[in-house]
């Protein structure tokens, strides 16, 4: 090992450390943010009163918790199934040819900005909603749906992943014994492919939840707990976005202590995903 | 094929590096404004005249809101904070400041509204809730949906502290973070209900009077429409000689002129 | 009862609708803005500045500031990470440690950019005083395109079958000999997909970039200088109904410039896989 060699070692070291020690840094950063607001107002006063107003020093985050929970909910309602099926489709009955070219342009198609979906949510399907549904149109459903749409490359890819790694043999002898390929799908395939389907719905929920500029556009940002789909809403992600330009003092850290809680509950669906898999 | 790659990677850091050393240099005179969205677009016009007329002066300008414009001044990462508000807060009370124009706030709805005037009443009665309905208040019936700033806009501040006095803004509100989100949020939705800065008015929207007084600049000036504000920009400490320049242009005639041919009150 | 056959051939109605919807919406969006959009493109909008807050000229700045923005980021973020992927592949025993780094490293690849953001915002920006500006926000992208970094890094080195080294060694070569010459070579498709994929991230990233590098409508004259990307601007051009014109000319370009990323991206995977099947 010439001098050489332990040189570059070294590097390749401090650059690791280094890298590892930033992330720890912004992780600790965070926390050490919004953990101390969360105990001195009381995690449980703070989760579940739904006042937030910042300047009467009131920081109930509990309508932007649902606001984020009822919009993903929604996204997973409209990603899963199309995003499912689109993956069962490419895989079990499509020809390969088509799958080589619909994979690769879903993929694509996956890189428009979340920018570009809030715009088309905003002149496209907003004013559709509010001419057949009524209300603003800037709406849970709006949101749901762009946001579902946004997730599907996710869960269309990590589905179509698992169904492909399935062994050939499980399709091959359950249509040997008569089924069609349909009834292979839904009593073989699915159930072999589920943890890795379901790995991908949870990154989709993942991304879901951590959209902020395509909700900020089209779900209105109102503060109030929503009752219908036509409703607006406010989600954690925008409510940090709105207004952490200027928030100062409790203010600032009570955004971080929505910040820590969607951090904490990324880690606790990463926790989910490496569950799954090591069952495996 | 990934070779050429690499080259071409390589070279297109060694330039970036080769520009950011050269050009990073030229960190000498950036002039940053930051703060009210009102006075955003005039800022930026009037850098445009400085910048015309000083070769080597840079300036800055980010909206975000007067509160915005307030905390960074306060910090000293701007060096002038724009914030349009009735009263500055105690936070800044050190730091020297200056009114460089005076700006309405008009009350919006969508083009087709057919109503044309209402009342300071009627107006404080449908930003806390009371009235949900276009009925109450004369029109065809509609849901009637308010639509407001958030929290650290100084128009927010003044349009609450002048019509909603100590009362609470609706919980049904829905919210735009500048003047120019509220006028397309309010263009786009009929039964929308909005306010912006006089200045940002165009065809898009329609305007209300406000017991029948029309929202112009004319009638805040000679004080009939009282729906208005000053316009500060806020120094920070230890301001820089170029900054200090920047805001005398601001106040000159020239500037002044400018600010009032485009929408807004001069100070003057 | 209905037949076994039947029920298939409406689950394939059902399938092909769901392909059909998914594949129509993506290409309406697509067509939308391209149709909208490539009219306004021209050299004149491609290169004069920003004029009236967006409503007029061009979107020069924003194309210098995007580019800036990623180049810089890149550079901070692409030594860091795949050299923590070489570190925790070939440097370090696989053990509980590396389970945890790699568990976080996956963690923070999935943290809301909006947290990036104010991360950055309070940090660097208010904090350090680097105020709005192109070093501020390339910072804050390399954090956030750190974990990705080392993750694809990470999952390409380890593809490289371990004979490799294994022959390196035996032929006497060193470690690190083994790396250079032989495992970073075949890992290098993969590990440059991850960091195109992170430009192209880069690119459409507003959230993170609003409060870091600022929304200035100049050309930034150095690394200090706030400067507003495209997907910043196009952002503010939509929602303050400044010039819907504008608005789709920066969307189209922006589709363009993400399209060919990942187009190039998919074209080096493409032969990273035909070199290993």
């Amino acid at each position: 090992m010439g001098v050489n060699e332990k040189i570059i070692e070294k590097t390749i070291y401090f650059l690791a450390f280094s890298a590892i020690f930033i992330l720890l840094l912004i992780t600790i950063f965070i926390f050490k943010e919004g953990v101390p607001f969360l105990f001195n107002y009381g995690v449980l006063k703070i989760i579940f009163r739904s006042s937030w107003s910042p300047s009467d020093q009131e920081f109930g985050i509990f309508a932007m918790i649902i606001g984020s929970i009822y919009i993903t909910l929604g996204a997973l309602i409209v990603g899963i199934p199309l995003g499912v099926a689109c993956a069962i489709y490419l895989c079990e009955f499509a020809h390969k040819r088509t799958r080589l070219i619909i994979k690769p342009t879903i993929e694509l198609l996956a890189g428009i900005p979340s920018v570009v979906y809030g715009f088309m949510g905003m002149i496209v399907l907003a004013p559709i909603i509010r001419s057949f549904l009524g209300g603003s149109g800037l709406s849970i459903l709006s949101a749901s749906l762009v946001l579902g749409i946004m997730i599907l490359p996710t869960i269309i890819s990590i589905s179509m992943d698992s169904l492909m790694a399935l062994p050939k043999t499980y399709k091959e002898g359950s249509i040997a014994l008569g089924a069609t390929t349909w009834q292979t799908v839904i009593m073989v395939l699915l159930p072999a492919a589920k943890s890795g389907i379901i790995a991908g719905i949870i990154l989709g929920l993942g991304r879901a939840i951590g959209e902020t500029m395509a909700v900020i556009m089209i779900a209105g940002n109102s503060l109030k707990i929503p009752v219908s789909v036509l409703d607006s809403t406010r989600t954690m992600t925008a409510g940090i976005a709105l207004e952490m330009g200027y928030a100062i003092g409790d203010h600032r850290m009570a955004l971080f202590a929505m910040a820590v809680i969607l951090f904490i509950f990324i880690l606790l669906l990463n926790s989910l995903v490496t569950f799954i898999f090591q069952k495996k | 094929m990934v070779s050429l790659l690499k080259r071409g990677l390589l070279i297109a850091f060694i330039i970036s590096i080769y520009l950011f050393i050269t050009r990073g240099s030229k960190t000498a005179t950036i002039i940053r404004l930051a703060g009210s969205t009102a006075f955003q677009p005039f800022a930026e016009k009037l850098a445009d005249v400085y910048m015309d007329k000083n070769e080597s002066a840079v300036i800055d300008v980010q909206g975000g809101g007067s509160a915005l414009g307030i905390m960074a001044v306060n910090q000293g990462i701007v060096d002038i904070g724009m914030a349009d508000m009735l009263q500055l807060p105690r936070v800044v009370s050190h730091l020297t400041k200056v009114v460089c124009a005076r700006d309405g706030i008009a009350v919006i709805v969508h083009k087709d509204n057919p109503i044309e005037n209402i009342s300071k009443k009627q107006l404080q009665d449908i930003f806390t809730g009371k009235i949900t309905n276009w009925q109450k208040v004369g029109v065809s019936p509609a849901p009637l949906r308010v639509i407001s700033r958030e929290d650290g806009s100084g128009t927010r501040k003044s349009f609450d502290q002048i019509v909603l006095k100590k009362n609470k803004l609706t919980i049904n509100a829905m919210y735009q973070d500048s003047n120019g989100t509220i006028r397309e949020a309010v263009k786009s939705d009929e039964n929308a209900i909005g306010y912006i800065s006089i200045g940002f008015i165009n065809s898009s929207v329609k305007t209300v009077d406000i017991d029948g007084i029309n929202a112009t600049n004319e009638n805040v000036k000679n004080g009939k429409y009282t729906l208005a504000r000053p316009i500060y920009l806020i120094l920070k400490k230890d301001i820089g000689q170029d900054a200090r320049q920047f805001i005398d242009f601001l106040l000159s005639n020239e500037a002044q002129t400018i600010i009032s041919k485009n929408g807004l009150i001069p100070v003057k | 009862m209905i037949n076994a056959k039947t029920s298939e051939r409406i689950a394939k109605m059902f399938l092909i609708s769901a392909i059909l919807i998914t594949l129509g919406i993506l290409g309406f969006i697509i067509l939308f803005i391209l149709i909208n959009g490539l009219p306004v493109i021209s050299a004149n909008f491609l290169f004069k500045p920003i004029e009236e807050m967006g409503k007029s000229g061009g979107i020069f700045p924003t194309i210098i500031s995007t580019i800036y923005i990623s180049m810089l980021s890149i550079f901070f973020a692409a030594p860091l990470g795949v050299a923590t992927a070489i570190y925790l592949t070939e440097y370090t025993r696989e053990n509980y440690l590396t389970k945890v780094i790699r568990f976080g490293a996956d963690c923070l690849a999935g943290i809301p950019s909006i947290i990036y953001g104010l991360f950055g915002f309070v940090f660097f920006v208010i904090y350090l005083k680097m105020s709005w500006s192109i070093l501020s926000g390339a910072l804050t992208l390399s954090i956030m395109m750190l974990p990705t970094i080392i993750r694809t890094s990470e999952e390409a080195i380890r593809a490289v079958p371990y004979s490799y080294r294994e022959a390196t060694y035996a032929l006497g070569g060193s470690k690190w000999q083994g790396i250079r010459f032989i495992v970073i070579p075949k890992a290098m498709p993969g590990i440059l997909t991850g960091i195109i994929l992170s430009i192209g991230r880069a690119v459409s990233e507003t959230a993170a970039l609003i409060f870091t590098a600022g929304m200035s409508i100049r050309t930034p004259t150095s690394i200090f200088s706030s400067g507003r990307t495209m997907a910043v601007h196009f952002y503010a051009l939509a929602r303050e109904g400044i010039s819907i014109q504008m608005a789709y000319g920066t969307a189209a370009i922006l589709i363009i410039t993400i399209l060919i990323i990942n187009i190039f991206s998919y074209y080096l995977l493409f032969r990273y896989q035909k070199k290993y099947s």
